[in-house]
């Protein structure tokens, strides 16, 4: 009888070796384009942010923090003491807030219609996805810019409104932080409604007739059985309305009215009007590690999830 | 002498490294003659498909060769094999046409389009599907898929044929119709075919010779009646039909018989292997037909514990001190013996009843 | 309305059917609006003055837009078709066959341009392009563009892919053909869909695009989310009401397009 051995290394033939070779070959347009085009770029980024400005835009290769430090801190001109300034903390808590309330804003329209449609047929409920999908693929200026068309102050909206005699004057709705809010959730909800629908989708609904049958009320198994199972799809959902929530630049900078900035316009005012890069590139990075630890906690999660389920 | 179409030579197959190495093949090694009806037969997971799909190119293997008359195919990918398979799950293009599906090979062989056509008719003719020609294969019903791979295997007039359990999909009755066809094509054509399979009674009806698998390990190679009548070990008789397996104790060697003894005290007698001596234990295997049930003389030698009627057949469950025996008896010739379930009943034993097996 | 089962009546929650349609309402009501006043023929949001395209023949003659319009189908096919070919490539090595070593890694790096927030591959961009050297315009425009347009083409591609057995390659491989004519008349095919519905998505994404193009574009090289935003700026005219139905119609008609081609069946 022949004795196996044990091998350490799998035996690979000549054909599966060209196989392999091959494949590597193909991957590699599609890695260096966005090594070159992405991932290098942004290593540029964390660069820059500890150069200084130069002085028409661009930088001076001299290292230093000051970008850093330009963030939470102003230099007196004269004597070169720093003060503590709360302006750009300002911007990023207003943007954190903001993202969290488009967050808690689309969670609550998002979750009601994600259920509703994982109750459907089944027939039915991939037209309705489509139809939840689709606005989110039609341009984001565009949908951005009518939603501003509807509610400036001499918009269709007001004017409902002071046709229908609940006002007398147009309401101040564009061009305040509600409308940013409001902006970002129309942006961004399917993205809370798709997760959360695939989460659902999966659910064993005998399990809530089993629920019924133990006198459980309507309400209390939503709270107990409901939301536990679609907490996976909450939770990738929040994420993807937080993200490009907290960097949003067109909400903020249409509906915002250039007074309630987000860190989306603060970067982009770097690179445009102040032209102080390195300082751009500094609030850059800060809010790519922001994103990083939500992206950290969501893999956390994940991971969690599949241990779990193994 | 037939020429041999295929030989395995030590074939070996493992997947993946170290602890959670899996073995495929193990030193397999087989021959195939030319205008064979070949079959590889066993449990899923035996290594039948890998040892398959090791002749037709699509597995490498981690160590041995296979010879195809002669010549070492190793280092040849499928595309440069003279040899063909027909899917078990068909495998039609579903954007070509029936037509184009059968001529596809022709066409990769260069084959120039009149050829290609008259070969393409010639072979939907064979499989009796001419007038289908311009369809799609999705418009076709599974026993007709069937033949369209059939078809577009054997376009090329491949030296070799694999099958990989064609049948699987089929419904009886056009399973039954298949076997007959596939025989006859063989035969028709000459060209050796391997079919792989896990159903026996497929195995035995078509075959001229069955390999059986287990484990990654040819366990017996042989014709249908070889296999059955002469199992070489446990597996083999348990996998090929039923059977009944007793330890027994080799009491006295004549000639080239070898008288048993099991512990119930029931005498069989069986073809003495090289090296036998008395008091050897040993397995034997017992076909169920090949047992004789009639009224004892004396006390007998088992009791009834249990009877089936089949109609054609009649089961009975004996016990033997405490080994139970299936027992088939034909219900033929107007004869009623029946025996109640408690009754005693002499067991006898056709001469060439019982085996003995090697492990 | 037919009565409900008690499985269905179970599951029913009172409110969440109307926000349900609330959330289409609130998703599709501006975009209706937008398009019902570009049709308006008297520039008013309180009067009707009839339906009319006038808006739409006006903002259409205006060489400034004609040239953002070409300048954006120039872009969005350059970089889609180069970006299509890319991710294909990419999904046949990673959707095929055993597991490369940095199978996940690569994967991500596909996919990083979708995590990243736009704003931040819209600096990237502009300081990389600005550091080696690469002048802005049009070619940076659509060099950008490339790199967020592959995840987009990649994922209808692998998720046909992986719906397309092994058997069929095989069978066409056993059927003598190399591994490139089992590509090109066996996988290709079977594959088209996926390819085809990669590159409606990745030109769509590049036409409605106006973050990174904003950041990256060179004076001169104007595409036409640019130029909406430059005319939202002094107000809002039905012209930009016409351009904004107009785009908001054509993305609709394609990714409606992509979906379709992307769940053909294979049985053609």
């Amino acid at each position: 009888m022949a004795q196996t051995e044990i091998r350490i290394k799998e035996v690979i033939g000549p054909q599966e070796r060209r196989d392999l070779r091959i494949r590597r070959a193909l991957l590699l347009p599609s890695l260096l384009v966005i090594g070159f085009g992405l991932v290098l770029p942004i290593c540029i980024v964390v660069i820059y942010s500890f150069l200084r400005p130069g002085t028409y835009g661009g930088v001076i290769w001299n290292f230093t923090f000051s970008a850093y430090i330009q963030f939470l801190f102003e230099r007196d001109i004269f004597d070169n003491t720093l003060t503590f300034q709360t302006a750009y903390l300002e911007i990023y808590l207003r943007s954190f807030l903001q993202a969290v309330a488009a967050t808690v804003g689309a969670f609550l329209l998002g979750f009601p219609a994600a259920y509703f449609i994982a109750t459907r047929p089944l027939a039915t409920r991939t037209m309705w996805i489509f139809l939840i999908t689709v606005p989110y693929w039609v341009n984001l200026l565009i949908r951005t810019i009518s939603m501003l068309f509807i509610i400036r102050d001499e918009g269709p909206l007001n004017y409902l409104l002071i046709w229908l005699g609940v006002v007398e004057t147009p309401v101040r709705i564009a061009y305040t932080d509600f409308a940013v809010g409001l902006a970002l959730v129309y942006s961004y909800l399917p993205f809370m409604v798709l997760p959360i629908y695939a989460a659902i989708e999966r659910f064993d609904f005998r399990l809530m007739e089993a629920a019924y049958d133990l006198y459980a009320g309507r309400w209390t198994i939503l709270r107990e059985i409901i939301l536990p199972v679609a907490k996976p799809g909450i939770i990738a959902g929040s994420l993807l309305v937080f993200i490009p929530s907290l960097g949003s630049f067109l909400a903020p900078d249409i509906l915002g009215g250039g007074k309630n900035l987000m860190i989306g316009n603060m970067i982009a005012l770097q690179f445009q009007g102040s032209r102080n890069w390195p300082f751009g590139s500094a609030a850059a990075v800060i809010l790519m590690g922001v994103v990083l630890i939500a992206l950290m906690i969501f893999v956390r999660q994940q991971l969690r999830q599949r241990v779990r389920t193994n | 002498m037939a020429k041999t179409a295929i030989a395995v030579v030590e074939v070996t197959k493992v997947y993946g490294a170290g602890s959670g190495a899996v073995t495929a093949l193990d030193n397999v090694s087989l021959e195939i003659r030319d205008n064979e009806f070949f079959t590889l037969l066993g449990p899923s997971g035996c290594g039948k498909t890998t040892l398959l799909r090791g002749i037709a190119g699509f597995e490498e293997l981690t160590d041995g060769r296979i010879l195809l008359f002669g010549e070492d195919i190793g280092p040849l990918p499928p595309n440069k094999r003279p040899v063909n398979t027909v899917f078990q799950q068909y495998a039609l293009f579903p954007h070509m046409s029936v037509a184009q599906n059968v001529g596809f090979g022709l066409r990769m062989l260069g084959r120039d389009r009149a050829e290609t056509e008259a070969t393409v008719q010639r072979m939907l003719d064979l499989v009796k599907l001419g007038a289908l020609a311009g369809r799609r294969p999705t418009q076709l019903s599974g026993g007709q898929q069937q033949r369209v791979a059939l078809a577009r295997a054997l376009a090329t007039r491949p030296r070799v044929l694999l099958l990989d359990e064609p049948l699987s999909a089929l419904d009886l009755k056009l399973r039954q119709e298949m076997r007959v066809e596939l025989k006859l094509l063989q035969k028709e054509t000459g060209i050796t075919f391997v079919f792989v399979t896990h159903d026996q009674e497929e195995a035995l009806t078509m075959s001229d010779r069955i390999a059986v698998m287990s484990d990654g390990k040819v366990q017996q190679v042989g014709g249908a009646q070889d296999i059955y009548d002469r199992p070489v070990n446990h597996f083999v008789a348990d996998f090929i039909g039923e059977t009944n397996f007793l330890d027994v104790e080799i009491e006295d060697i004549a000639g080239d018989r070898a008288h048993c003894r099991s512990r119930a005290g029931l005498a069989l007698e069986a073809e003495a292997p090289e090296g036998a001596t008395p008091g050897l234990r040993v397995s034997l295997s017992v076909r169920p037909e090949k047992i004789g049930i009639g009224t004892p003389r004396q006390g007998g030698n088992a009791v009834v514990e249990r009877l089936t009627y089949l109609g054609t057949d009649t089961h009975y469950l004996v016990r033997a001190g405490e080994e139970s025996l299936l027992v088939r008896v034909q219900n033929a010739h107007g004869r009623s013996s029946h025996f109640e379930v408690g009754a005693r009943v002499a067991l006898t034993f056709d001469p060439d009843a019982a085996r003995i097996l090697a492990d | 309305m037919a009565r409900r089962t008690r499985g269905e009546e179970l599951r029913r929650y009172p409110g969440f059917r109307g926000l349900t349609f609330g959330c289409l309402f609130f998703l599709y009501a501006p975009m209706v609006v937008i398009a019902v006043y570009s049709f308006n023929a008297i520039r008013s949001i309180t009067v009707w003055g009839g339906f009319s395209v006038s808006w739409y023949l006006k903002a259409f003659s205006n060489p400034a837009i004609q040239k953002a319009a070409m300048n954006s189908l120039i872009v969005a096919s350059v970089a889609a078709t180069v970006a299509t070919v890319f991710a294909t490539c990419g999904a046949l090595a990673l959707a095929r066959g055993r597991p490369l070593r940095g199978q996940e890694a690569a994967f991500g790096l596909i996919n990083l341009p979708l995590m990243v927030p736009e704003i931040i591959s819209a600096v990237a961009s502009l300081l990389f392009f600005v550091a080696v050297g690469i002048p802005l315009g049009l070619g940076s425009i659509i060099l950008a563009h490339i790199v967020f347009c592959i995840p987009f083409a990649y994922l209808p591609i692998s998720a046909r892919l992986e719906g397309v057995e092994a058997y069929y390659e095989e069978a066409a491989r056993d059927l003598y053909a190399d591994r490139w004519k089992a590509f090109r008349y066996v996988l290709m095919p079977l594959l088209m869909p996926g390819v085809i519905s990669g590159f409606i998505l990745a030109f769509i994404i590049s036409l409605d695009d106006f973050i990174i193009t904003n950041f990256v574009a060179g004076p001169g090289a104007t595409t036409l989310p640019l130029a909406i935003y430059g005319m939202v700026r002094t107000g809002f005219t039905p012209e930009i009401n016409a351009i904004s139905t107009l785009m908001l119609l054509i993305s609709t008609f394609f990714v409606s397009l992509s979906y379709l081609v992307g769940r053909r069946q294979k049985g053609f």
